[in-house]
């Protein structure tokens, strides 16, 4: 399939402005708590202060008794809502397991569980009158600290057939190398609060206005929880302010907003505060075990790599973690398994690049370990073990240039100047070191579709439910349209994330590109052919004996690809064929391929300064070196990868939900105490797109960038740390003191 | 946010009326900590007595030489005044290390001294703390004490004091200026701030119907040999592990007089006029200094989880000492520490 006629101005693959950026710099752009109508009421969440056990008396008199509050909804006097697991069941909800379902019952499953709602007519009211509801407790014992489960941890993945004895290669490899790590629990902390509102039309449909990553998936959860048909409930999310997978499955401000609603028969807003967001979904703490063994020439013999991760007492999520270290490397021998140990704390979810961003932290630690062992330089190892084939299914890549991304970011680097010594190169006062990682990620697409409306003013309107979440997707799909559809990108219109839009998956999993982009070109194909029919019915049409595969539409034009004089202007067509509009719908379709692995790769190179004396750590420069197939668009790709940076330094030197498990609650329930980096803490950081020519993932060759970016970041960091200091911190994040209290006797 | 009136006072003893009226206002200004406090249901003054309008912005010289600095003059405006720039680059570097730039465009500079410990425990209702309710325990005792005090604490209380800009000024020998009902009176800035005993609910030894007008620093800026070291766990926008204000005069490479200052280590900005004591007429170099940073810490007790400050605040104070005998005093933009 070509797409791009080299005559026109073509958008894909180049650094086109975000097509959305106007309207988010000037407050255009609505997010879901923007949305506003007379008669708003304001809800505000009361939250449970015990981890576990049940309610035995909430008392909502004197919240009632506040002058504008409307209504204190609790488990004891909220509306029916669907009673049975399935009806509860979002589509990223885990297979195993009771979804949570708030102000259900009087039962306490974790600490800042929702217990009750206050309805006001203020805000301010509102939340004044959350803090007048009373509740007293039976208490019982809980557990919120992995390590004190970790024996009972419930076994969640492990390889369908055993490749070789890796205990047995380990036991007998030439160099050894075992060590646990581990990652502590992480939220997303997006910049928009989690909010609804949900707009009462007098009965009619519920229109309700949802920070999500996926407003079908919510739509149909809200009709499952609430049993009303899919025409009762729309669900609209123009703009999201970052989710980084929080908003994949539905939030609990979305049931409460809509039961309020739809109790009171009345808009509601509920927008959660920044600390009541630390009771929703995060990256589980994981205990990571990686046992590698080699020969001395760097070839592996044994991976092993056992993970316990968290999740709570009712649902059983887990991602991938282990089964990328048998993935990644060349070893006759591997075992990989993964456990979760339930906790008395809300269900884990999905994070940016979820289990990869924690397991090859830990297998790219390992292997710098390794390389200390060996005496060998970390990329050589990598090298050593290079695999063209996916080491699990044994089979070849659609496309791998893991090879390239080392090469060229080493380059870009510097690389070949390091010294393999630790502690060997300085600063000043500083220690510098310099390490790296490899990073793995899927190349992912899904069924969506698209609808096209073109005028014949020449402008087209580009229809889909996905959302984007900030990612660029308006953008990628705007410059896919104008270049199928032979337009100018100004002539592009994008309509995204109404549930009444065409069919679209979840915004997760790096396949969004692929998967909507695919659906724009098939859908456009769609269009093509219809003024194709048409031309062809006019008289002495050029385009006559033209058959659909030699036309294409560029500057606004359909045209025989193989004779460019022989065109006609797309408004010509449609005035004679009397058409105001063409409206076209298409699925994408993808040729099923089993033959292959769909990866992305990267090879990050992190340099750090360390004063040897305080222990301040700075990551002064990071080169990120992506494969992951065509990149749509150079400057929101560079923006992304840079921003998975950003995240992957905060997960190496400052992310960290910390619970007192005296109380089972988190303390730094807000980001003035939950680290992310800020400025002072970013330096250089740089990123090439390394050429992946892929033909065999999907016809455009787009395989996803956003969640590569952050996978391998924090195994650079840490292995630059080691590298300066002669330090192993292997418990995330590193903190000035682990560095400190380890370092070695000088 | 509970129901609270709201009052603005004309003057000073207008203020003060106010506040001796109604046991339960309190002074707002920039309101930076006071509201997120009453947004977590931690403080619930019901009445605020807004002060912001004042007339105790400005900044002058004194008779004998020193600088009166206006309760409410800004803490950004303050860290870039002229005088304070050139006489007091201390306390410049000081208020610049803390917080953000849209936080210290609110706060005001009397503000800095009366804001709460930001220990999690006293943020959250729902766990125990001596210091938001008397006699009902310290959660930071046996529990998260990472951040916490290894210099004067007590069993009832292990909390520090948040703020950058009162190290500066304890090291200076700084003067507050109250005014309360029976008129004005002066507090020396090291009896400002209380430690904890049994009373960890008292912060400071300001009356309760008292208003701070000035803060006053004497004549003697330390402008030449001075810097502000803070140690953090990111390198912005983040609270004291350690933060050191060290200054010197120097004669021929003898420490002539130095002023010595941690905070975050205590409840309250800690200055040890003895181991500034131990530094006069030692050379400037490393063994003096760290003669001092051990003086310094001989009574410090760590946490359970914090142990490693006591070292790091050696280290930070030689460190910082150095820097400012070199003459080559901390940078708070560029972040590098040399």
């Amino acid at each position: 399939m070509s797409m791009v006629n080299n005559t026109a101005k073509t958008y894909t693959g180049t650094a086109t402005s975000r097509v959305d950026g106007r309207a988010k710099v000037t407050g255009a752009a609505k997010y879901a708590g923007d949305f506003n109508e007379g008669g708003l009421a304001y809800g505000a969440v009361v939250e449970s202060t015990i981890a576990r056990g049940r309610i035995a008396r909430i008392d909502t008199s004197q919240a009632l008794r506040v002058p504008g509050v409307i209504d204190v909804i609790t488990h004891e006097n909220r509306p029916r809502v669907a009673d049975t697991d399935q009806a509860w069941k979002d589509d990223v909800a885990p297979e195993e397991g009771s979804p949570f379902r708030p102000l259900y019952d009087d039962m306490i499953k974790f600490n800042q569980q929702p217990i009750a709602l206050v309805v006001a007519e203020e805000w301010e009211i509102a939340r004044y009158a959350a803090s007048l509801v009373r509740v007293d407790y039976e208490k019982q014992p809980f557990v919120t600290d992995v390590y004190r489960k970790r024996d009972d941890a419930i076994v969640v993945e492990k390889p369908d057939k055993l490749r070789g004895d890796a205990a047995k290669a380990f036991a007998a490899a030439e160099v050894r190398h075992q060590a646990d790590y581990f990652i502590p629990t992480e939220h997303h902390n997006p910049m928009e609060l989690f909010a609804t509102t949900a707009m009462w039309d007098g009965g009619g449909p519920l229109t309700v206005y949802d920070k999500t990553q996926g407003v079908q998936n919510v739509q149909q959860y809200l009709c499952g929880v609430f049993e009303k048909k899919p025409e009762e409930i729309r669900v609209i999310s123009p703009y999201v302010g970052g989710a980084f997978g929080a908003g994949l499955r539905p939030q609990y401000q979305v049931v409460l907003a809509v039961m309020a609603a739809l109790k009171l028969q009345r808009s509601v807003r509920l927008v959660l505060t920044r600390q009541q967001m630390y009771g929703l979904g995060y990256r589980p703490a994981t205990i990571e075990r990686l046992a590698l063994g080699a020969r001395r020439d760097g070839t592996l013999d044994a991976i092993t790599h056992e993970a316990v991760g968290v999740t709570s007492q009712f649902e059983e999520f887990s991602r991938n973690d282990t089964g990328w270290s048998a993935l990644l490397y060349t070893s006759p021998n591997a075992r990989y398994e993964h456990r979760v140990a339930p906790l008395d704390v809300p269900t884990s979810c999905d994070m940016r690049a979820p289990g990869a961003a924690t397991g090859v932290y830990a297998l790219e630690s390992a292997m710098d370990e390794l390389a200390v062992a060996l005496k060998m330089d970390p990329v050589e190892l990598r090298m050593r073990c290079y695999s063209d084939r996916d080491q699990n299914e044994d089979l070849p890549y659609t496309s791998k240039c893991l090879r390239e991304c080392y090469r060229e970011g080493a380059a870009a680097f510097g690389w070949d100047k390091r010294n393999a010594e630790p502690r060997s190169m300085r600063d000043g006062r500083n220690l510098v070191g310099w390490g790296m990682a490899s990073g793995v990620w899927e190349a992912l697409q899904m069924p969506a579709a698209v609808r096209i409306v073109m005028t014949a003013n020449g402008h087209a309107e580009v229809s889909c439910a996905a959302s984007d979440i900030g990612t660029g997707t308006y953008t990628i799909m705007a410059q896919v349209a104008a270049d199928s559809l032979g337009l100018p990108i100004e002539n592009i219109t994008i309509h995204l994330a109404d549930s009444t839009l065409p069919r679209a998956p979840v915004e997760g999993g790096s396949w969004m590109a692929a998967s909507a982009c695919h659906a724009v070109v098939a859908t456009a194909s769609e269009v093509r052919k219809e003024l194709l029919r048409l031309a062809k019915l006019m008289k002495a049409s050029p385009l006559a004996d033209t058959v659909e595969e030699d036309v294409t539409l560029s500057d606004g034009k359909l045209v025989s690809r193989t004779q460019a004089e022989r065109g006609v202007s797309i408004s010509d067509i449609m005035r004679h064929g009397a058409m105001e509009r063409i409206e076209k719908e298409k699925t994408n379709e993808f040729a099923e391929d089993k033959a292959h692995a769909r990866n992305t790769h990267s090879a990050v190179f992190a340099e750090v300064k360390i004063d040897e004396e305080l222990g301040v750590i700075r990551v002064t420069r990071v080169v990120s070196a992506v494969a992951a197939g065509r990149v749509l668009n150079l400057k929101t790709g560079r923006s992304q990868v840079m921003g998975a940076v950003v995240g992957g330094i905060g997960m190496a030197l400052h992310e960290e939900t910390v619970y007192d498990h005296g109380f089972g609650r988190i303390v730094n329930h807000n980001i003035a105490e939950y680290h992310v980096p800020v400025n002072a803490d970013i330096h250089d950081i740089q990123v090439i797109f390394v050429d992946e020519p892929d033909a065999l993932v999907n016809p455009l060759g787009i395989k996803g960038i956003g969640e590569i970016g952050i996978v391998g970041v924090a195994a650079a960091v840490a292995n630059a740390v080691y590298h300066a200091t002669g330090v192993r911190v292997r418990d995330l994040p590193i903190t000035l003191d682990k560095v400190l209290a380890r370092r070695p006797a000088t | 946010m509970i129901p609270f009136q709201y009052t603005r006072a004309n003057n000073v003893a207008d203020a003060v009326r106010l506040i001796a009226a109604n046991s339960g206002a309190k002074f707002i200004a920039g309101g930076t900590n006071l509201l997120d406090l009453m947004k977590d249901n931690v403080e619930r003054p019901t009445k605020l007595i807004d002060i912001s309008r004042l007339p105790l912005t400005s900044v002058e010289e004194t008779a004998s030489g020193g600088l009166r600095i206006g309760a409410l003059v800004p803490n950004a405006d303050l860290a870039w005044h002229p005088l304070i720039e050139k006489r007091y680059p201390l306390v410049a570097s000081a208020i610049l290390a803390g917080a953000s730039q849209q936080l210290r465009n609110m706060a005001s500079t009397g503000g800095n001294l009366v804001q709460r410990t930001r220990c999690a425990y006293f943020y959250d209702t729902a766990t125990p703390c001596n210091k938001r309710q008397p006699g009902s325990g310290c959660s930071a005792v046996n529990g998260i004490n990472r951040g916490h005090a290894i210099l004067g604490a007590s069993t009832s209380c292990i909390a520090t004091h948040p703020s950058d800009m009162c190290v500066a000024l304890v090291a200076l020998d700084a003067t507050v200026h109250v005014t309360g009902p029976n008129g004005g009176r002066t507090i020396p800035f090291a009896d400002f701030h209380r430690l904890p005993g049994d009373t960890p609910h008292i912060d400071t030894n300001l009356g309760p119907d008292e208003i701070i007008t000035a803060i006053e620093v004497p004549a003697k800026g330390f402008a030449t040999n001075y810097s502000y070291l803070k140690i953090r766990d990111r390198l912005s926008y983040a609270f004291a592990l350690i933060s050191v204000a060290a200054a010197l005069e120097l004669k021929d490479g003898t420490i002539q007089e130095a002023r010595l200052a941690l905070g975050g280590v205590a409840h309250k900005p800690w200055r040890d006029v003895a181991a500034e004591a131990a530094l006069r007429g030692r050379p400037a170099e490393e063994a003096s200094f760290a003669a001092a940073a051990d003086l310094l810490l001989r009574d410090a007790r760590p946490q359970a989880q914090n142990g490693f400050k006591i070292d790091l605040a050696k280290r930070a104070i030689i460190r910082t000492l150095t820097q400012a005998a070199r003459g080559t005093p901390q940078s708070q933009s560029n972040k590098t520490i040399q």
